[in-house]
């Protein structure tokens, strides 16, 4: 199959395999989207930010340690929940026009300007770019906590929940949510929160992450709580004896051109290109 | 019962109306409605908890009824979904209630028995698809233990410690299952209910603050007044503005 000119390739080529899934009666994976739990709450200091750390594609989980809490400035972090892809690579775009933004003006970010990024983003793609945010971070002006919903609408709020576990977060807010809590309080009821949708939905699981910002200071808690870390493993790992699987045909060959080994001060190079690695041949092994 | 008549014809769904040469169906679609219900068993007896609306879509068009039966001195059911159906499960009951009373063999349904005659009707209701459009919490005390089960309109039908239906299966849940222990009483289980309650009030669009609390425990069914919830609405920030003291345009 001949592909009309390079840039179309990737276009072209996911479609082709579409197609020979449909044939072949395969089904096309679905978006990785994060079917999460992801928190947010204003404490007297700063913020608190928490999320779980499950990755899905349908009901199969493609990363139980997945990072959903991601970086935007030194002061500014971002929960992200929906397509994995989407929050990612919205956040990372945003966060690098951060960054110019702030060599260019020589000042600390402030939230409202990466929420003014994101949203004017979002919008602009009216709800196709399937990112729901918790955008929370300390500048000049204090402690900022806000939602962004994929549409491009966003809320400013003492305390927020977002993703496919949201409700069971939001539960467990609105009985311990209290103004001015402490910073141990604050960490407590957003762990509370992730685990009460960790627990009770099915999109969310794993470790919860939590993220701290205070004027002048960031801790990323990567692995706050590992509840659900898996009991056993096997101390010696596996060993199997030779045979355990049967060879079916062995077929050894040599390379195709010689190898000079060239040495100079040092530094050694493999000569020739498209040669296997000196002093093994190249094995076609089928099992 | 005006039984099934397996004639031809379609007629769209909501007609109820009897028409010779097609088949009767009732609620296919809810109208007035009820909102959820919760539920925990408690090691001296069980409770029960609902809102007291009935809402007509998004109108809240009955404000102050009950949606609790009290089907034996023993057994309360509480009931979310369509409120005339509920009317017509609460006329069912006591028929069957009269039925066994009538008998006069001095046994009676046991709360068991009353969720197994309510889960058998609504499956056959739904294998007929003509539901009786309800989830209906089953609560008793019997022989000292308490007994908790749920039935639904497809007639799905299990009992556990912690149930509830509708929204509060998102919101309460949680909360109820972190409280939760084997030993729990009917007075601390009333105070994790209104909290339950308090964030259905919040975060459920078709609830209302006025609430009703059920318990059974070995003394008997006692159903409580109708209480209004006492909720927080004053966080410096909704009450200032989020934006209070900020320079901030969002």
């Amino acid at each position: 199959m001949v592909f009309p000119c390079l840039p179309l390739l990737r276009h072209a080529a996911s479609l082709w395999y579409g197609s020979l899934c449909g044939r072949r009666g395969y089904t096309m994976p679905k978006p990785v989207k994060t079917g999460t739990t992801i928190a947010g709450v204003v404490f007297a200091d700063g913020i608190v930010l928490g999320a779980d750390t499950r990755a899905t594609s349908g009901s199969t989980v493609f990363e139980k340690f997945c990072e959903k809490i991601h970086y935007i400035a030194p002061n500014i972090y971002c929960c992200g929940a929906g397509t994995s892809a989407d929050t990612e690579s919205s956040t990372g775009l945003i966060s690098s026009q951060l960054e110019l933004h702030r060599l260019a003006t020589g000042r600390e970010s402030r939230v409202s300007t990466s929420l003014t990024m994101l949203k004017r983003m979002l919008f602009r793609y009216q709800g196709h770019v399937s990112a729901a945010l918790v955008l929370g971070g300390v500048d000049l002006h204090g402690p900022h906590l806000y939602t962004v919903y994929p549409h491009g609408s966003t809320d400013r709020l003492p305390y927020v929940t977002m993703g496919s576990g949201s409700l069971a977060a939001m539960a467990v807010f609105e009985t311990g949510y209290k103004d001015d809590l402490s910073l141990e309080d604050a960490k407590n009821l957003v762990y509370r929160g992730i685990s009460a949708g960790i627990y009770n939905d099915l999109g969310s699981g794993g470790n919860v992450d939590l993220c701290i910002i205070k004027r002048g200071s960031t801790e990323y808690l990567r692995g706050f709580a590992t509840e659900n870390a898996r009991k056993y493993r096997r101390p010696s790992g596996y060993a199997f004896a030779p045979g355990t699987t049967a060879v079916l045909s062995s077929k050894f060959t040599r390379p195709l051109k010689e190898i000079a080994v060239v040495e100079e001060a040092g530094v050694a190079e493999a000569a020739v290109d498209g040669a296997a690695t000196p002093a093994t041949g190249e094995m076609d092994t089928t099992t | 019962m005006s039984g099934l008549r397996l004639t031809e014809g379609s007629r769209g769904p909501g007609a109820s109306v009897a028409v010779e040469g097609a088949p009767l169906t009732r609620t296919q679609v809810p109208y007035v409605t009820g909102s959820s219900v919760l539920g925990m068993k408690c090691a001296d007896g069980v409770v029960i908890a609902c809102d007291t609306m009935a809402s007509y879509g998004s109108l809240a068009r009955f404000k102050r009824l009950t949606r609790m039966h009290v089907a034996s001195p023993n057994c309360i059911l509480g009931v979310g979904g369509d409120y005339s159906d509920f009317q017509q499960l609460q006329t069912m009951v006591d028929a069957e209630m009269t039925a066994q009373y009538v008998a006069n063999d001095g046994l009676s349904l046991s709360p068991k028995a009353i969720h197994a005659f309510l889960a058998r009707h609504m499956y056959h209701r739904r294998c007929k698809v003509d539901p009786l459009w309800n989830s209906v919490l089953v609560a008793g005390f019997h022989k000292g233990e308490g007994t908790l089960s749920l039935v639904d309109l497809y007639g799905t039908a299990y009992s556990s410690d912690v149930l509830a239906t509708g929204f509060a299966l998102h919101l309460g849940l949680p909360l109820l299952r972190n409280a939760h222990r084997p030993d729990i009483t009917v007075a601390e289980a009333k105070v994790v209910m209104n909290d339950v309650l308090k964030v259905l009030f919040y975060r459920d669009a078709r609830t209302n603050d006025v609430v009703q609390l059920a318990t059974v425990t070995a003394a008997g069914v006692e159903v409580g007044d109708m209480v209004k919830l006492d909720t927080e609405w004053n966080h410096k920030a909704f009450v200032q503005g989020a934006r209070a003291g900020d320079e901030s345009s969002w």
